[in-house]
Order: structure tokens, then sequence, then C-alpha cells
């Protein structure tokens, strides 16, 4: 097959469609330079995310960002690396706190982002020779012992606030559990659809769906991620369009 | 810029294996296998580190003293003991096996039952912290799915729809079409999350 047929198969206007999807993000993101505040919903979890934060920087409480256990080299791990933006950006945020941020996860890959990461907010905030103020550690391997791991740092930290981002299974349960019993904020979503049934009971601040993918324009994380929900609005458009024409054309007994 | 060489470095990488996802153009096809592979061992090396770093940590706890340092010194000794008997027999040797049927397993289904009863508390717990209509569904709609499951419930009442026709109706109908809604929602924003990183807006890789 030559370059002009692949582009023209429907794996080539899959890739042309990823790319029209960039355009627009990037279309946003430049329209939207130099605008003070985006128009974003209330999202209520985020609300009290900013509290929390603030809270934790006035107490010299810890706060604590969980990744979950999703390999970054399949759909499990995005939500991880959305994880990652946020525990970034909260690092920046409480870096003033007597107990800086210290971020867990259930997967190699995973654990060493987070210590890389944290290492440059560690470089851009002038503490270039504490680079292991903030803390990223691998807490277990399996689903089951990366909860049981996170629970000490709950329990025994000093934690106030626990953000949950990432690619979880029922076990997010456990670590819900041990904040509440800290009676400490719980912020938690999930790309599993188990996960974020659990959470929707069992934790403080939910947040469903593709607000997960959100997090990071609710914390002003840069302007791609403001304009990135903006295509995704349109693509969520479009894609109840075609599915609506093509119920409408099942039913008429065309299709 | 920040890192500007491993970002640039990253982003043609992700480029060249997005296209190799769509585009069924040999050189781009085996130039995708060829770094998804590199990919797949950098993970186990990895995987490694992770190893390495739990041990770091709970070492640290134990030369500190910490509180629950006893915990650590447990997670350790398992650690390399688990380490020295697969090293000797193999990942399906008898002892290897053995500490997976009767070490690891019973553990992680301890957990799991410690898991029920923080579900059920978890619901309940749900009406004093959130009364909406939303937990009011969600709520009815477990105790249908329980009843519908349960085999001492599966009575069905004359001229009403019994429990597990019930479950089933909210299995097969709202439950499906909400799952397949949210996992579009999670699909668009796995799109979204990815080609921030090919543009390197986010940089989880650090620099």
């Amino acid at each position: 097959m030559n370059l002009v047929d692949a582009l023209v198969s429907p794996g080539g206007l899959g890739l042309v469609l990823v790319f029209i999807f960039m355009g627009i993000m990037v279309i946003f993101a430049v329209a939207g330079r130099g605008r003070p505040r985006q128009n974003l919903r209330e999202i209520p979890a985020f609300t009290k995310l900013g509290n929390a934060i603030g809270r934790a920087v006035e107490s010299g409480t810890r706060l604590h960002i969980s990744l979950g256990w999703g390999g970054v080299f399949d759909i499990q791990g995005t939500s991880g690396l959305v994880g990652l933006s946020l525990a970034e950006r909260i690092a920046r945020l409480a870096a003033v706190s007597d107990r800086p941020p210290v971020v867990t996860s259930g997967e190699g890959t995973l654990g060493i982002l987070s210590q890389d990461s944290l290492r440059s907010v560690a470089r851009a905030i002038g503490a270039a020779q504490q680079p292991y103020i903030f803390q990223g550690r691998v807490s277990g391997l399996t689903p089951f012992s990366y909860a049981a791991g996170a629970l000490p740092v709950i329990l025994d930290e000093q934690v106030s606030a626990t953000i949950l981002t990432g690619h979880f299974g029922s076990e997010v349960a456990l670590i819900g559990d041990a904040c509440e019993r800290r009676d400490g904020f719980t912020l938690a979503g999930s790309d599993s659809l188990p996960a974020q049934a659990v959470i929707a009971a069992s934790v403080e601040a939910p947040i469903i769906g593709e607000e997960v993918y959100a997090a990071g324009a609710y914390v002003n994380a840069g302007p791609l991620h403001a304009s990135s929900l903006r295509a995704q609005d349109i693509f969520r458009w479009l894609l109840i369009a075609v599915i609506l024409i093509g119920a409408v054309l099942k039913l008429g007994g065309v299709l | 810029m920040r890192a500007p060489i491993s970002a640039a470095i990253a982003i043609a990488f992700g480029l060249v294996v997005l296209a190799g996802y769509f585009i069924d153009v040999p050189l781009l096809t085996n130039l995708k296998d060829i770094l998804v592979q590199w990919g797949f061992i950098l993970a186990s090396v990895a995987l490694l580190i992770g190893v390495a770093n739990l041990f770091v940590v709970h070492w640290g706890k134990i030369r500190k003293n910490h509180p629950n340092s006893a915990y650590s010194f447990l997670v350790i000794i398992s650690l390399l003991a688990t380490l020295v008997v697969v090293g000797l027999y193999g990942p399906t040797g008898t002892w290897s096996l053995w500490i997976f049927k009767y070490i690891q397993l019973p553990v992680e289904g301890s957990l799991m039952a410690l898991l029920t009863v923080i579900l059920i508390y978890a619901a309940a717990r749900l009406l004093r912290r959130r009364i909406d209509l939303f937990s009011l569904i969600f709520l009815i709609c477990v105790v249908i799915v329980l009843i519908g499951s349960a085999p001492i419930f599966g009575v069905d009442i004359a001229g009403l729809p019994g429990p597990a026709e019930l479950r089933a109706l909210i299995v097969q109908i709202p439950a499906v079409g909400g799952a397949r809604g949210i996992l579009l929602g999670v699909a668009l924003g796995s799109i979204a999350t990815g080609l921030r990183i090919l543009l390197g807006a986010d940089r989880p890789y650090g620099g």
C-alpha cells in the first residue's frame, strides 16, 4: 500500500480526525491566550480541592496524590498521566508547606515519572539543592498491594487530603476508607468503570467520566488543558449526532 | 523552553508511533513495532526500579525507627524471600507457586472480603453524606441488583416483574447505555491527554 492509499484508508482518516482534534485544541489555546480566566462549568470536587490545598498549606499537613497502577503503555495509563500533571501543579501550589506533597503509584514507570516530575518542580521553585524535597514512591506492584502500601502514607504521615487520579479497581475503596477515618478530604477519579462506581459511593469528592481529564484545566495547568476541553465538547456533540443519525437510519431500515 | 531535547525526542517518537497505528505503511509500522518493543523493555526495567524504590522506602522507615517499622521489616523480608525462592526455583517452581497459592492469594482474598464490608458501609454512609436524587437512584439500583443476584430473593411476585427481571432490565439497558457514554468521554479525554503530551504542553518526563 502506498502512502496516498494509506492516507485515504479508514486508518488514515482516523489519523486525520486526530489531527483535526489537535488543530482545534491549538486554535482555542491561541485564541484564549491572555484571557485571565476560562469559562468552565463548576465541578464541586475541584472547588473543594482548591480549599483543601489551601488548608493543607496553612495547617502544615501533607497532600497525598495517588496515580493508580495503570501502565503508561496502554489506554489505562492516560488517567495516570493526568494525575501526573495534577501532581506537578499541586506540588507547585503546596511547595511552601511544612510537609511537601507525596505521590504514590502502583507501577514502575509511573513511579519514575512522578519522581522526575517532582524533581523538575523542585528545580523550578529554586530548591535545586533539595531535589528530593518531594517524594515519589511505588507503594506496591499489584492492585491490592498498591492499596495496602498507600494506607500507611495516609494513616501515619499527617495527610489531610488525598487526590486519587489514575487507573484503579475496586480496591480504591480501601484507600477512600482510610482517608475517611483520618477525617481527610478525598478527591478521586478514574478511567475504570468499576472504580468509578466504587468512587461514587465511597469518596467525598468524586469526579466521574471525562471530568478526570478536565483536572488540569481546573488547576490552571496551562492553556492547552482548557482548549482540549472545548475540542472534547465539539467531538462529543459530533459523536452524539452520528449515534442519533445512525439510530434513526437503523429505525428507518436504511442501515 | 524546559528540556527541549528530551521534549523533541518524545514528540518525534510519539508522532511516529501514532502514525504507525493509523497508516498501514511497512516502514512506519515496523518502526512503530520497534519503538513499542523498546518501550516494553524500558517498562520492565522501570518495574525493577519500582521494586528497588519500594525497598528503599521501607528500609528508610526501619533506619529511622518509624513507629510501624515492624511492617516495613516484614515487607523487606517477604520481598527478599520471594526473590530468593523465585530466583532458585523459577516462577512456576513448586515453592514459588506455594508462595502464590498459600500467601498471596489468601492475603488478597482477605482484603477482597474486607472490601465487601467497606463498600456496604460506604453505601450506607452515602445517604448521610450526600442526600440527592442521584444518590438515591444509585442506592436503589444497588439494592435491586443485589437482590436480583442473590438466589434467596429470586422469588417472582405475581403480576410484577421479579428481582431477576428488574436486575436484567437495569444491567442491560441503562447501565450499558451509561457505561458507553462514560467510555466515550474517557476515550475523548485520553485522546486529549495524548495530544497534550505530543504538543509538549504536558511533560510527564520532567526535564
